[in-house]
């Protein structure tokens, strides 16, 4: 049964971020989820010492804030500060994650969290984490969590699906239309960073990128349709939890770090076999 | 006071570690400011999580925490990682931004599957080897800091030494190629430099910060300065300030960690400098543009008299403030605060409410006035404009026509005596 949980937290929490990064891959902003995933720590901590519990109300708030405190610091940096992008994502998120660590350490005695979970999660112990309502089992709380966020995530892209592809395809036609970039942009930024918060218990702050950026760049390889390419990388995510549990079971080692190198394998499949210019294709052209 | 003083000379493996520290920092800010200026910031990022495998791999083949074996180790991922970035951008359609989470990514995931292996083994000597991921600088053995010190002190000779070449290749490539320079094995000394530099650098502050090592310093720096040799010099002035105080704060307070620290210190130095800087601070922007500002209403103003005198005949007479606002919209105060501005320049004699030319103002007004109307014929003439449509362009060109385009506008359009609004163009001889 924890088998079942444990792949079950890790399929939910793969769906959810491989949806919100084909968005981030076509704005070509996986760096700023990159970013917005480490920032996220000092909100969680802080939440944490108000709470004293962990995926609470209090902690997502903290989070979102603190996810949306980093994208306004980076277009603070890189418009009025006129630093260059690249440099403004990378002065803001050590600058965040490292108030975070320091706040750990700090409140040691007082907060339940430690680097290594910050690093790269324990979803091992997630079926330890069950959810009792009125004396029955629901299974553990993690999953729940995630359940919901997804739904979240999934209304929000059926929702808004024609603003978002207008604004990641074309922001001038967008803006021409009337449709907010703004808008979009930090609804999904808002999204990326509540989804850290509820993967992070199980796979790490830091690991959530693997699934942000992996899968949807799998995907991409693979096709030009933004609906297949979704749909794809809901189904690598999928295989990349799936296989990575198995993995790391059979070497005994950390899940969430046997997802991320499953991916990785998914990656390098995906390059030599797709059917566009992967490098068999290429090689048939040239014989 | 006690305490600083005993932190610098009482313990000699502290004074070893705070020397590593100090060149690991500065390295890394050097190297940092060149990948900064080549826009390569966050592949620094994507290079140090990348190391973390090869550490994994040299403990797991070699059984040693020898610090040469685990260097070795994080070069060849590190540079195997950066492969991998360019081989991603280059054969598939993925952006560098891609490219670089998903090697930054996988790699570090795939660290964190072997040291967690490596843990989970029970093999009793790999304690600490997870150090790595937040660095602890403050708690490095004396043997170690001499080690990483030496390979820093290396690396800054060797940009030292190469500087001018370097700086070439930085900033025009093209004329460097065209030189002769090697310009291909530059790059590639570069890299290598950066990796190193990272490899060395995570010792200090650990996988996670080491980005901030790198980008942080030359942001802070470029705010300051626009010269090279003052940028690298003061990018690792800042780091060497927050390496020597974050190792001190680990050092009195031992739970505290040094990394995250002396990245917290950077930044705020970064941000200090953004908003202060002399070279393109935000404060330094602002009030070039109160400036700005000032400038363009006291020419306004020059100008509004010269119109009057015009339509008068008689540029010696004085005008009363009212008779200002009536011929040019503008705000009382600002009006005021104008002329004073004019008056202490010598532009303009102030009499109670009035005001008249100097000599020197009214050379000023006839040639604001000049140039307005010769930037308006020029776009009637040239871009075709309709002659209602020209003025409000000209407003705002006449304050940044420079004495050079000035003549050019004047020979290009053969010296006309007539703007489109049958005004004629007040030359200085054509009184």
């Amino acid at each position: 049964m924890d088998a079942f949980w444990i792949i079950l937290t890790g399929s939910l929490v793969a769906t959810c971020c491989a949806l919100l990064g084909c968005f981030l891959l076509l704005r070509k902003m996986t760096m700023v989820g990159d970013a917005i995933s480490h920032a996220v720590l000092p909100g969680i901590v802080l939440a944490y010492l108000v709470t004293a519990s962990r995926a609470s109300f209090p902690m997502l708030v903290g989070a979102a804030i603190f996810g949306v405190i980093t994208t306004i610091l980076i277009e603070l940096l890189s418009k009025k500060g006129k630093l260059q992008e690249d440099a403004a994502i990378g002065v803001s998120f050590t600058w965040l994650f490292s108030i975070g660590v320091i706040l750990i350490s700090v409140f040691a005695g007082q907060v339940d969290l430690d680097q290594d979970c910050v690093l790269y999660g324990e979803i091992a112990y997630v079926p330890l984490d069950t959810l009792y309502i009125g004396g029955n089992n629901l299974g553990p709380e993690p999953v729940w969590l995630l359940a919901i966020n997804l739904l979240i995530i999934i209304v929000f892209i059926l929702i808004g699906y024609k603003g978002l592809v207008v604004t990641s395809f074309d922001p001038i036609l967008a803006t021409s239309l009337g449709i907010s970039t703004v808008f979009w942009h930090y609804s999904l930024m808002s999204l990326v960073s509540l989804t850290t918060v509820f993967s992070f218990e199980s796979v790490g702050a830091i690991m959530v990128v693997a699934f942000l950026i992996g899968p949807p760049a799998v995907a991409y390889l693979l096709t030009e349709d933004l609906k297949t390419m979704l749909f794809l990388s809901v189904i690598f995510g999928i295989g990349a939890a799936l296989g990575g549990y198995f993995l790391a079971v059979a070497i005994d080692a950390s899940i969430a770090g046997a997802m991320a190198s499953v991916i990785g394998v998914e990656f390098i499949f995906a390059f030599i076999f797709n059917p566009r210019n992967g490098i068999l294709k290429r090689k048939k052209l040239a014989a | 006071m006690e305490l600083i003083i005993d932190f610098f000379f009482k313990d000699p493996v502290v004074r070893w570690v705070l020397m590593a520290v100090i060149l690991m920092c500065a390295s890394a800010a050097i190297v940092g400011c060149f990948t900064f200026l080549r826009k390569r910031a966050l592949v620094g990022d994507a290079i140090s999580h990348a190391i973390l495998p090869g550490i994994c791999l040299a403990f797991i083949i070699a059984q040693t925490k020898n610090p040469m074996v685990l260097m070795l180790g994080a070069f060849g991922s590190g540079w195997l990682g950066l492969i991998t970035i360019d081989f991603i951008t280059n054969r598939t359609k993925l952006k560098t931004d891609a490219a670089l989470g998903l090697v930054l990514s996988v790699f570090y995931g795939f660290g964190i599957l072997l040291l967690t292996t490596i843990q989970n083994s029970g093999n009793a000597s790999q304690s600490g080897l997870d150090k790595f991921l937040f660095g602890n600088a403050a708690a490095m053995m004396q043997s170690d800091a001499i080690t990483f010190g030496l390979f820093s002190l290396v690396l800054i000779i060797l940009i030292f030494i190469l500087f001018n070449p370097l700086k070439l290749v930085t900033f025009d490539r093209n004329f460097a190629i065209s030189r002769g320079i090697p310009v291909k094995r530059l790059e590639l000394l570069l890299s290598v430099l950066t990796v190193f530099a990272i490899a060395i650098g995570i010792q200090a502050v650990g996988v996670v910060l080491m980005a901030a090592l790198l980008i942080t310093p030359a942001s802070a720096a470029r705010f300051w300065t626009h010269d090279l040799k003052w940028m690298i010099f003061l990018a690792a002035a800042f780091a060497v300030i927050s390496g020597i105080m974050g190792t001190f704060i680990s050092y009195t307070l031992p739970k505290m960690p040094t990394g995250p620290w002396i990245v917290t210190i950077l930044s705020t130095i970064a941000i200090i400098s953004i908003i202060f800087g002399f070279k393109k601070g935000i404060l330094s922007k602002v009030r070039l543009r109160r400036l700005n500002k000032k400038k363009i209403l006291r020419e306004n103003i020059l100008k509004c008299l010269y119109h009057l005198g015009e339509k008068a005949g008689n540029f010696d007479k004085f005008w009363s403030t009212w008779e200002i606002l009536e011929k040019r919209e503008m705000n009382k105060a600002q009006l005021k605060s104008g002329l004073k501005q004019l008056e202490s320049r010598n532009l303009v004699i102030l009499k109670g409410n009035a005001a008249k030319f100097s000599e020197l103002g009214k050379e000023e007004g006839r040639r604001v006035t000049k140039i307005h109307r010769l930037w308006e014929i020029y776009l009637t003439k040239y871009m075709k404009m309709a002659p209602d449509h020209v003025h409000n362009d000209a407003e705002a060109m006449e304050h940044l026509i420079t004495p050079e385009i000035e003549k050019d506008l004047e020979v290009h359009l053969k010296f006309p005596l007539i703007d489109p609004h049958d005004s004629p163009v007040p030359y200085k001889d054509l009184k």
